[in-house]
C-alpha cells in the first residue's frame, strides 16, 4: 500500500530522525558512554574526545545525559499521549454518538476544564500530588485528553450524520459497533495526523514543566529538566543548556514534518488529486 | 491583444467558437499504485456559429463538462489540455497566456455552473456579484450594470426584479437563484455562454421554468451557448445542434432533429429511445403488508410540520410510489415510517400489528422486515468496508451466519445484483456509481425483509444504468415477493414500477390510488402540473406544456 518512492523527502526526513531518537531512547542502556548519574568530570568541560558533548553542571557526561533525557521524554511523552487519546477519542466518539444530554453534559464539563490555562491547572496539580512518574503521566493525559476529545467529538459528529451510519442504525446496531466500526476507521487518520502533533506538544509540556521543577524530579532528568540545571551557563557562554533544548526542537520539527504528510495523505483520500 | 486582435481576419466572420483536435488529459493517483495517465478528451472538434446552440450531451464521464469548460481554457481539478487549438472569435485562446484568458473569461465567455447555492459567495448580495464581471473588464459603469442586471432579471421571469439583486443567495429558492445566475452570465453581453446542467439538479417543475428563461434570454440576447446535459428530452428544447459524446470520443453530431428522430448511431438511439419497461400493475391484496395511518409529524419539536395527516396502503410485492419535488415530505415518511422521526400523530402498522413509533423500541426482526436503499450510495457505504463486510454484516446481524456459511450467501447475493464473487474485495470506491447502488439492493435484501423503502435511488445515476438497475428491482420484487416504497420526483420511473402512486405536495397526500386511476385524467392541479413538467423528447414540447399550465411551481 506505502509506497517509498511517493513520501516526500521532507516526511523521509522527518521519519528518520524520529525513527533515530526512538532507537537512542530505547538502546541508551548500551549505547551511553558512562552512567546516568555518574560524576566523570568538571563542572562544565568542553567538549573532548572522552567527552563529545562536555560535561553539565555537576560535571556529568553530556551526551550520556541528553541520552537517558531523550529516554525518560520519549517514555513519559508517548504514554501520556495514549492516555490522552483512548479516553479523549471514545469520550468524543460516545458524546457524538449517543448525542442529547450525555453529549451536552460532557461537552460542557470539557469547556469548563479547558477554561483553565492548562500550564497553570498541571502546576496546581502536581505541587499538591506527589511527585512520580505516574502521577505525571496521568495529569498530562487527563489534561491533554480535552483537546482530543473535542476534535474527535467534531470528526465523528460528521460522519455520524452519513447514509451508511444510519444504515447501521437501521439495523439495529450498538453503539459499540457503530463507534468502532463504522466510526473510527473514517476518522483515524485525522487523529493520527493529530497524535503527532499531541505527541510534540507533551514534549513540550513535560518539558516546560521540568523546568519549572515540577516535572521529572533529580537525579532522573528529561530534556527541560536538564535545560533547567544548565541555564546558568549560558551567562559564562557554555553552550550545555542550548543542546538538550535543539534536541526538543529538533524532535518537534521531524515529528510535525511526518504529521504534516499524514495530513496530507488524509485529504489525498478524500478524493483531492494528489497534491503531494 | 490588439495586436491579436487587427490579425485575426475572421472576427467578423459567423464562427466564433472552433475547437480543432481537442485532447484532454489528468493524471490519476489509485491508491497503491503508480500514477496513470488518463485521457479524459480525445480528438474532439467544435464548431460554433455566433448566436447559435449547440448541445453536448453524454453520461458521467463523457467529457462534456471538460470540453466545455475548454472553451475558456479552464482545466478543472488539475486536468491538462495536451492537444488541439481553441479558437474564439478568431484567436488560439490556448496561446493567449493567463492574461489573455483572463481578459477573456467573463467577458467573452460565461460560464453557469450546476448547482448555483455553491456557485454564488453566500456573504455577498446577489446584484454585486451579478455586475462583478462587467465592472473588473470595464464593460459599464455600475449603475450602467446594474441597469442591465435588473433587465436581465426580468427577462428571465423572475419576480421583483427591481429589489432581488439586494437578497442574500441564501433568500432566494434553488429555481431563482439558476436563474439570477443566468442573468450574472449575460450582464457583461459575453459572446459564449456555457451552460453546465443548470436544471440538472432542480425539481421537474421548477427545471422548465428555468428552460424557458434560458430559452427566452439566449434567443433576444442573441448570445451562443454550449449547453451541457445528460438529459436529452431538455436539451432538445434549447438546441440547435447536439453532439453526442462517449468516454471522452465524439459519438455523432447533427441538428437536434436529426439526432432525437433520426439517430445515425447505436449509442444515439439507446439514449434516444423511451426506456418504458413494461410492467403489469397489481390489484392490492386484501391485507396491506404495511399501512401508515393518519401520519403527522414535524422536526423542531412540532413548530414546522413536513407530514400531515397521511395514510397510504402497500401491499406485498407491490410497489407503491411517492412522488412529489423536494420539501414535499416524501423523504419524511420514509423517516416516519422507519422510525428515525417518531410520528407527532397517527401510527404505522405492519403485518397487522403496530410498530412501535421509535426506532430504539423495535425488535430486530421488526427491524429486518423494513429495509432501505438510499438516494447516494457513496456515502450510503462506509469506505473503509469491503463489498463483502458490507453485504455480509446483515446475514451475520440477523441470522447469526459466519465464515464459510456467510461467504456463500454473499456470494448468491452478488449473484444475484448480476455482480460476480469477485467484487466481495472491492472497497465501494473501486466501484461505478451503478455497481455501488447494486451492493446497496444487496444489502438491503440480505436481510430477506418484506418492504424496502427505496429513496431517489436512481436519481443519481445516468439514464442507461438507471434502467438496469430498475429492471433488477422488478425482477427481484418477483423473485423474493418484496414491497417497495418508491420515493421519487422522476415520473418516468414511477409509470415503470409503480402499482400504485401517491401524489404529495407540502406534506398531504393530494392523489392516491392505483397506478392506472392516478394516472387517468381529470387531474388535479398539482399532479397536472408534475405531469405536464416532464420533459418530453419533441421538438417544441417546451412551448407547449409551458402554454397549457394551471398553477405556478412551488418552487417560483
Amino acid at each position: 500500500m506505502l509506497n517509498i518512492k511517493r513520501i516526500p523527502i521532507s516526511a523521509l526526513i522527518g521519519l528518520f530522525v524520529t525513527l533515530l531518537f526512538v532507537l537512542a531512547a530505547i538502546f541508551t542502556p548500551w549505547i551511553a558512554p558512562y552512567q546516568n548519574t555518574e560524576i566523570v568530570g568538571d563542572v562544565w568541560a568542553p567538549a573532548s574526545a572522552a567527552h563529545w558533548l562536555g560535561t553539565d553542571n555537576l560535571g556529568r557526561d553530556l551526551l550520556t545525559r541528553l541520552l537517558y533525557g531523550a529516554r525518560i521524554t520519549l517514555f513519559i511523552a508517548f504514554l501520556a499521549t495514549a492516555l490522552s487519546f483512548t479516553l479523549g477519542a471514545s469520550l468524543g466518539f460516545s458524546a457524538a454518538v449517543i448525542g442529547g444530554w450525555f453529549d451536552e453534559l460532557l461537552s460542557r464539563f470539557i469547556d469548563l476544564f479547558m477554561s483553565i490555562p492548562t500550564l497553570i491547572f498541571a502546576l496546581v496539580v502536581l505541587s499538591v500530588l506527589p511527585a512520580t512518574t505516574l502521577t505525571l503521566i496521568l495529569v498530562m493525559g487527563i489534561l491533554d485528553s480535552t483537546r482530543v476529545f473535542r476534535i474527535s467529538r467534531a470528526v465523528a459528529v460528521d460522519i455520524n450524520v452519513m447514509d451508511f451510519v444510519e444504515a447501521a442504525k437501521l439495523r439495529g446496531e450498538g453503539r459499540l459497533w457503530i463507534i468502532f466500526r463504522e466510526i473510527l476507521p473514517n476518522a483515524l487518520s485525522p487523529l493520527v495526523a493529530e497524535l503527532g502533533l499531541r505527541f510534540i506538544f507533551a514534549i513540550l509540556f513535560l518539558s516546560a514543566l521540568s523546568f519549572l521543577g515540577l516535572g521529572v524530579q533529580p537525579p532522573e532528568s528529561d530534556w527541560g529538566g536538564m535545560v533547567k540545571d544548565n541555564k546558568d551557563g549560558i551567562v559564562f557562554g557554555i553552550p550545555a543548556a542550548l543542546l538538550p533544548a535543539a534536541a526538543i526542537s529538533v524532535l518537534a520539527i521531524s515529528v510535525n514534518l511526518v504529521a504534516d504528510w499524514i495530513l496530507n495523505r488524509t485529504t489525498d483520500l478524500k478524493g483531492g488529486r494528489g497534491n503531494g | 491583444m490588439a495586436r491579436q486582435a487587427k490579425n485575426a481576419p475572421d472576427r467578423g466572420s459567423d464562427t466564433l467558437l472552433d475547437i480543432r483536435n481537442l485532447r484532454i488529459e489528468a493524471t490519476a493517483y489509485p491508491p497503491g499504485e503508480a500514477p496513470r495517465n488518463l485521457v479524459i478528451v480525445d480528438d474532439v472538434s467544435v464548431k460554433l456559429e455566433r448566436g447559435k446552440v449547440l448541445g453536448l450531451i453524454g453520461e458521467s464521464g463523457a467529457g462534456k463538462s471538460t470540453i466545455g469548460l475548454s472553451s475558456m481554457g479552464y482545466g478543472r481539478g488539475g486536468v491538462r489540455i495536451t492537444g488541439g487549438e481553441v479558437f474564439l472569435n478568431g484567436r488560439d485562446i490556448l496561446k493567449g497566456g493567463e492574461r489573455g484568458l483572463r481578459k477573456l473569461r467573463g467577458r467573452e465567455v460565461c460560464y453557469v455552473a450546476q448547482s448555483a447555492a455553491a456557485a454564488f459567495n453566500p456573504a455577498h448580495r446577489l446584484m454585486r456579484q451579478v455586475v462583478e464581471a462587467s465592472l473588473k473588464h470595464g464593460v459599464s459603469s455600475r449603475a450602467e450594470a446594474e441597469k442591465r442586471a435588473i433587465a436581465l432579471f426580468r427577462e428571465v421571469s423572475l419576480p421583483d426584479p427591481e429589489h432581488i439583486g439586494e437578497r442574500y443567495p441564501h433568500q432566494v429558492s434553488g429555481g431563482q437563484l439558476q436563474r439570477v445566475m443566468t442573468a450574472m452570465a449575460l450582464c457583461s453581453k459575453p459572446d459564449l455562454i456555457v451552460f453546465d446542467e443548470p436544471t440538472t439538479a432542480l425539481d421537474v417543475t421548477t427545471q422548465i421554468d428555468v428552460l424557458a428563461a434560458i430559452k427566452k434570454a439566449i434567443r433576444d440576447t442573441g448570445v451562443a451557448a454550449l449547453y451541457i446535459t445528460h438529459d436529452l428530452a431538455v436539451v432538445a428544447q434549447v438546441a440547435d445542434d447536439i453532439m453526442v459524446l462517449r468516454h471522452g470520443k465524439k459519438v455523432e453530431k447533427g441538428d437536434t432533429h436529426q439526432i432525437i428522430k433520426e439517430p445515425r448511431q447505436e449509442y444515439t438511439n439507446a439514449l434516444v429511445s423511451v426506456h418504458s419497461i413494461p410492467h403489469e400493475e397489481q390489484k392490492p391484496a386484501a391485507d396491506p403488508i404495511l399501512s401508515v395511518k393518519n401520519v403527522t409529524a414535524a422536526y423542531g419539536g412540532g413548530d414546522v410540520k413536513v407530514l400531515k395527516d397521511v395514510s397510504v396502503d402497500i401491499y406485498p410485492g407491490q410497489t407503491l410510489a411517492v412522488v412529489g419535488e423536494s420539501g414535499s415530505g416524501k423523504s419524511t415518511l420514509a423517516r416516519a415510517i422507519t422510525g428515525l422521526l417518531p410520528p407527532m400523530a397517527g401510527s404505522v402498522e405492519f403485518s397487522g400489528r403496530t410498530l412501535p413509533p421509535r426506532l430504539a423500541n423495535r425488535t430486530r426482526n421488526d427491524l429486518r422486515e423494513l429495509q432501505m436503499i438510499y438516494q447516494m450510495a457513496d456515502v450510503a457505504m462506509n469506505p473503509r468496508q469491503t463489498v463483502g463486510t458490507i453485504i455480509g454484516r446483515p446475514i451475520e446481524f440477523y441470522f447469526g451466519k459466519r465464515g464459510r456459511d456467510r461467504d456463500r450467501m454473499v456470494a448468491e447475493l452478488l449473484d444475484k445484483i448480476e455482480m460476480g464473487t469477485g467484487f466481495a474485495d472491492r472497497y465501494p470506491a473501486e466501484l461505478s456509481g451503478g455497481q455501488k447502488q447494486r451492493v446497496c439492493i444487496a444489502r438491503a435484501l440480505a436481510a430477506k425483509p418484506s418492504l424496502i423503502i427505496c429513496d431517489e435511488v436512481t436519481s443519481a445515476l445516468d439514464p442507461l444504468v438507471a434502467n438496469g438497475i430498475l429492471k433488477l428491482l422488478l425482477n427481484l420484487q418477483k423473485e423474493e415477493n418484496v414491497a417497495y416504497l418508491f420515493i421519487t420526483h422522476d415520473l418516468a420511473t414511477v409509470k415503470s414500477i409503480a402499482d400504485s402512486i401517491a401524489v404529495m405536495y407540502r406534506g398531504s397526500v393530494v392523489r392516491y390510488g392505483s397506478k392506472s386511476e392516478v394516472l387517468q385524467p381529470p387531474f388535479d392541479a398539482y399532479t397536472d402540473l408534475l405531469l405536464s413538467s416532464v420533459p418530453e423528447m419533441e421538438l417544441g414540447w417546451l412551448e407547449k406544456a409551458m402554454a397549457g399550465r394551471r398553477m405556478e411551481a412551488a418552487g417560483n
